[in-house]
């Protein structure tokens, strides 16, 4: 029996293939893409060993800070704004619809399936002011207000982004959030109902800290994902206005494809990764710490 | 006696999420003339499909959504077998170093794509692969299959252990159990896998932005984003036609198999 569960021919046609193709073509990237921070050019002109020159210019470049600073404003805001959303939506589910959530949630989770370049395109088409008012503009008109140049300065550019995003996510975290939800169990709630809680005090004192650990786990997953947002910027705004809405992934790209300039598109590549990592990471310990206490 | 405020925050519900495909789809069939002269939220006058044969041929929508399928299928077949075997050969087989591997896998769902473009470019560039869309099948097997590989070894973990030690003592070699046991006991879970990432890949921008340098290997996000910079300031109805093809087609599958698509998105999300 061990001989067959263990043998090892066997074990290197199954696993060997995926394992090949995973090294080549991420792990292999991945610790290149580490060596080429120590350079300057690209594929086409040739490299130029440069040492740590692409890091100390990180530290200066005025575009670094920017790109970074909307990065993690951009993940705090979505997933905020994603995950409250969503477990609004998932109470909606659980207290309000019970049993016959099941179409609402087919509905709500409509916009998580559709492709970002479609939604972003979308929504540029409704929040714009010329050729034509969009389908925003021309509801505040109606309302009396004067229509807005969304696009036009990086604050209202921003409200977009955020609108969009978490239009298109809420519904995901909802069904994320409903499966804690609906794991919570009834007799919980039912003899906390007989002490006398209900409505926002059953919620706060009840279902938010059984419901914590799924909500921890949607706030790593989401932070996770914003941090790496890409598509629906650069379809909505392209960054702009200027580079006000640029987050590092985006002017990595621009720093590589458009300028060419690989060893620096690396550097920012490697801040965006420990980025990610680190804040994983910090999340993980701190709510695992909580939870134990708690 | 709390029915309205429910039916209230219902309606306000569903005018939020569907009342923006309703009027791209009614944009959709507008004239650019209606675009520009009527209030948005006005009717089209007829429901012609001139836009979307538009958007269709002269647009090469039909172009690019043949170069998606050309692209996805492929990297969803070869990421599914492997991943799969991969999958098994973690969970289900006893050796060393399997935890190490496992991690090594799952290290993978955190690194951002960017961090693998540049070198996967260089290579692709000195290969002679670039003009074709070999990059794009070779870099969605390989980001797919952490995940994939995740997934699988769970699914397997389900698998009653008793099953495969049942077929060994009839004799079966491990290969013989995987194939006759293992994959039809975990069907199931294999098609939820593939629907998970057929809407990952299907949706990519950035691997296919970085990998299709010309018009002819474009796929459909891509081509629809460069829909918008050549026809998108000038001729709207087109370019709802075209936006309109992505957001329903990719609905119609949704609808079809909402419930799984639910099911498998959150699960193999949250996993990672």
């Amino acid at each position: 029996m061990k001989q067959v569960l263990g043998d090892r021919k066997s074990i290197l046609i199954l696993i060997g293939p995926a394992l090949l193709v995973y090294t080549l073509v991420m792990l292999v990237p991945v610790v290149w893409s580490l060596g080429y921070t120590l350079f300057e050019g690209n594929a086409i002109i040739g490299f130029q060993f440069v040492g740590l020159d692409n890091f100390a210019r990180m530290l200066t470049d005025a575009r670094v800070h920017e790109a970074l600073w909307f990065t993690i404003r951009y993940a705090i805001v979505i997933t905020i704004g994603q995950v409250f959303f969503g477990y609004l939506l998932s109470l909606l589910y659980v207290f309000v619809l019970k049993k016959s959530s099941g179409i609402i949630r087919t509905l709500a989770f409509f916009p998580v399936v559709l492709p970002t370049v479609a939604v972003a395109l979308m929504f540029q088409k409704m929040f714009e002011v010329a050729p034509q008012n969009g389908l925003v503009n021309e509801f505040l008109n109606l309302l009396g207000l004067e229509s807005v140049d969304w696009f036009g300065n990086s604050g209202s550019a921003f409200l977009v982004i955020a609108i969009m995003d978490i239009w298109r996510s809420m519904g995901f975290y909802g069904v994320l959030l409903y499966a804690g939800l609906v794991d919570i169990p009834e007799d919980v709630l039912e003899s906390a109902r007989i002490d006398g809680a209900s409505g926002w005090r059953l919620v706060r004192h009840i279902v938010l800290p059984l419901s914590l650990p799924v909500l921890l786990s949607s706030i790593i997953f989401s932070i996770n994902g914003t941090l790496k947002v890409f598509d629906s910027i650069l379809a909505l705004t392209n960054g702009g206005p200027g580079t006000s809405t640029s987050p590092l992934t985006i002017y990595m790209f621009q720093t590589s494809f458009t300028y060419g300039e690989y060893g620096y598109g690396s550097s920012i590549a490697l801040l965006l990764t420990l980025l990610c990592l680190v804040v994983t990471v910090f999340i993980f310990r701190s709510s695992r710490r909580d939870l134990t206490k708690g | 006696m709390r029915k309205l405020p429910t039916t209230i925050i219902v309606a306000l519900l569903l005018i939020i999420e569907i009342y923006p495909l309703v009027w791209l789809l009614l944009g959709s069939f507008k004239t650019n003339r209606e675009f520009l002269e009527e209030p948005v939220w006005s009717l089209p006058s007829s429901f012609n499909f001139d836009n979307y044969v538009d958007a269709w041929t002269t647009g090469n929508i039909a172009q690019y959504a043949t170069n998606s399928i050309i692209a996805v299928f492929p990297a969803l077949f070869f990421m599914l077998v492997m991943g799969t075997a991969a999958g098994f050969a973690l969970e289900v087989m006893v050796w060393k170093g399997r935890n190490g591997v496992l991690l090594a896998f799952l290290t993978g769902i955190m690194v951002p794509g960017q961090m693998i473009l540049l070198p996967l470019f260089t290579v692709y560039f000195q290969t002679g692969l670039s003009g074709t869309l070999w990059p794009l099948i070779i870099t969605y097997t390989a980001t797919g299959l952490p995940l994939t590989v995740f997934m699988m070894a769970t699914y397997f973990r389900s698998v009653p252990r008793e099953v495969f030690e049942a077929s060994t003592l009839d004799g079966a070699t491990i290969l013989r159990s995987f194939f006759s046991v293992g994959l039809p006991m975990i069907k199931n879970a294999i098609f939820t896998v593939a629907l998970v990432q057929f809407f990952f890949i299907w949706n990519d921008l950035l691997i296919a932005l970085t990998f299709t340098n010309s018009t002819d290997l474009r796929t459909i996000q891509v081509g629809l984003l460069n829909f918008n910079g050549e026809y998108g300031s000038t001729n709207y109805g087109p370019l709802f036609a075209a936006i309109c093809i992505n957001v329903f087609g990719t609905l119609a599958i949704y609808l079809f198999l909402n419930q799984r698509v639910q099911k498998g998105l959150t699960a193999g999300s949250v996993k990672g």
